[in-house]
């Protein structure tokens, strides 16, 4: 990788990190509504794995979804418009800070009901298989995810046809509440790709270069062969959700794994190779700062959605009810 | 025009969709080596290949999803559900995702997926496997619910289907596999999603039905001709989109109105139905809105029992005489 292609994954970190404290701000200042769920801690996985994938690859992420709609390149203005609710949003307003999506970029969505995107990422699949085409599928989800029957049910079809799907599980240790030790008989996650006799490994998520090499590995041979399942293992250094007053788990459990930040081991790695000094990753820091509050203000001076925007695309083809 | 059952009919939109655009493809449990469990797709594998006639495992969710999905990447995807009772395994796919796509991401996404599947009860397979729950699935928005009672509405509405860019739950009746009737062979012949159709005309009573009911409505029709009552018998055909257009301009001639459903009378079709009909013609009305429809219980295997619950001809007979005050 280029020193510039090392400089865009650390702004890339850096930006997801800030764009997420924003969004917190705005979240407390009442203008973003409904449900946030952070991506921080969690940053080297959707920037690793986006490096890694090509433009005509496809992706389909769970509702911690920020940050990978930025890694694959959505406009970040357009992604805090679409947690400000404007027209100007991903999808129009629509949707929310769960359903961030792009046509453009093959980003099919973020989802909101644990486990319901792997059928759709299996389906899409299908249809590179069917059309005989060389572009392959990630799909992440939580571990929370990998106990629920979608899981099953996705990985034995993508494995019976071998369809071209990277199934990426972001071990970030707890469903909600509730540890991985509690709620998964099989703790070590990607352990149960061994069930369906499909490819697997676990990767250190912390690492954006080792996410990256795991995810173009993982992309090779889901072209090739099939499906795979990815491991990557994780920290969410703040709460589930907003509003969570994290009861279950421990300070010094947050601690350790701040100690294991995927932003600041990273700098110190390009230090160390010496792509970049500190004067250079400043300057990063500082443009990101720039660009947060140009996308901030385009975010917050976008327009609503007009009233006719309400019962737009509920169809296609809409009939009316007569 | 040909003459042929209900399944063929079925059939040769399937058949005939699937030589017309590469895109169509199907896929569900038993479509292909076994050649439908209701024999709709006997020969497809042989015709057109393990590519395009999918077995799949038992598994309802991902059966729903994964066709979702592919429909998503730009194919046309026929999904069998082998019965409407084990849909409720994918309904989260079909009411959370299927329906909500293309509205959540901005019309972002279309997702034009059919999902085949067959509901309905008075066969002695028991409660799980006996059910008509069209009405659960009509009542989200996002989705066109289709389910024709006739073998030429059958051809025309799969094809429309097929070739409609929103997601269609296409719902065919078990017990109408072996009706038989005319059928139209051009190849563009296409029955239009949403709009309800005069089956039978007559100046007494509306009646309203669909799928297996309408059957049992026009023989109903076809009794009460001989006591004088000239009924009119409107076909649904779609309950998402619904028209009511052609009920309203019958009950304004009729001033009577029976609804006759196989599902459950709580929540049901004619609940809906009389509430519009209340909402748009209250004053044509000469008597109260009749409802026919299946006794509140899961359906009983004892053939006696079973054929109790469902509604039968006498039922509708009954219920016309009751709005005539007769």
């Amino acid at each position: 990788m280029s020193r510039e292609e090392l400089l865009e994954l650390y702004r890339q970190m850096v930006l997801i990190r800030r764009f997420e404290e924003k969004s917190t701000e705005l979240y407390t200042q009442g203008k973003i509504g409904g449900f946030l769920h952070l991506y921080i801690g969690e940053e080297a996985i959707a920037v690793g794995a986006c490096k890694a994938m090509r433009a005509d690859d496809h992706l389909f992420t769970a509702y911690r979804d920020h940050g990978w709609a930025i890694a694959r390149g959505l406009d970040p203005r357009r992604v805090m418009a679409e947690l400000l609710g404007k027209a100007t949003g991903v999808s129009g307003g629509k949707g929310g800070s769960m359903h961030l999506a792009s046509a453009e970029h093959n980003y099919w969505g973020g989802h909101a009901i644990v486990g319901g995107h792997l059928p759709l990422a299996t389906g899409v699949g299908l249809a590179i298989r069917y059309k005989g085409e060389d572009s392959a599928v990630v799909c992440a989800f939580g571990e929370g995810s990998t106990n629920i029957g979608y899981f099953h049910e996705s990985i034995n079809l993508a494995a019976v046809w071998d369809l071209p799907v990277v199934f990426l599980v972001e071990n970030n240790q707890y469903g909600m509440g509730t540890a991985v030790e509690r709620a998964s008989a099989v703790s070590d996650i990607f352990q149960k790709g061994c069930a369906y006799d499909i490819a697997n490994a676990q990767v250190n998520g912390q690492d954006v270069l080792e996410m990256y090499r795991a995810v173009q590995e993982a992309l090779d041979h889901a072209r090739k062969e099939g499906p795979f399942l990815l491991e990557a293992i994780t920290y969410r250094y703040v709460g589930h959700s907003m509003g969570d007053p994290e009861r279950y788990r421990q300070k010094a459990e947050v601690e350790e794994w701040r100690a294991r930040d995927p932003i600041r081991l990273f700098a110190a790695e390009l230090r160390k190779r010496g792509v970049a000094d500190e004067a250079t990753l400043e300057e990063i820091h500082r443009a990101v700062e720039d660009e947060l509050v140009e996308i901030v203000r385009f975010a917050e001076e976008s327009p609503e959605p007009d009233d006719a925007a309400l019962c737009e695309h509920v169809y296609v083809n809409p009939v009316p009810h007569r | 025009m040909a003459r042929m059952t209900f399944r063929e009919a079925i059939s040769q939109a399937l058949r005939e969709e699937m030589y017309r655009d590469e895109r169509v493809f199907i896929m569900g449990e038993e479509v292909g080596r076994w050649g439908g469990t209701y024999a709709v797709t006997r020969g497809f594998l042989d015709e057109f290949g393990e590519k395009r006639v999918r077995d799949t495992p038992i598994a309802e969710g991902v059966i729903v999803g994964a066709a979702a999905g592919a429909a998503i990447a730009g194919l046309r995807p026929v999904a069998e559900i082998m019965t409407i009772n084990f849909a409720f395994l994918a309904m989260d796919q079909i009411v959370n995702h299927v329906a909500k796509l293309h509205y959540m991401f901005d019309g972002q996404i279309t997702c034009p997926v059919v999902i085949r599947t067959v509901g309905g009860g008075g066969r002695q397979l028991g409660a799980s496997h006996s059910q008509s729950p069209d009405v659960v699935f009509a009542h989200f928005p996002g989705l066109k619910v289709v389910a024709p009672g006739t073998p030429a509405d059958a051809k025309g509405l799969l094809k429309a289907a097929i070739r409609e860019d929103d997601p269609v739950l296409f719902i065919e009746h078990a017990t109408l596999y072996q009706v038989r009737g005319e059928v139209p062979d051009d190849e563009d012949y296409l029955v239009p999603i949403g709009v309800s159709d005069v089956k039978r005309e007559g100046r007494d009573v509306t009646i309203v039905s669909y799928s297996k009911m309408l059957q049992i409505s026009l023989e109903a029709a076809e009794r009460l001709v001989q006591e004088g009552i000239e009924a009119e018998v409107i076909d649904l055909r779609s309950l998402r989109p619904l028209d009511t257009r052609p009920i309203i301009e019958s009950v304004q001639r009729t001033n009577r109105v029976v609804v006759v459903e196989e599902g459950w009378r709580s929540y049901g079709v004619g609940a809906e139905i009389a509430s519009r009909v209340m909402e748009l013609a209250f004053d044509s009305l000469d008597a109260p809105v009749r409802r026919v429809a299946q006794a509140e219980v899961p359906l009983p295997y004892n053939r006696r029992l079973e054929q109790m619950a469902l509604p039968q001809v006498d039922d509708v007979v009954r219920a016309v005489k009751d709005v005539l005050y007769l």
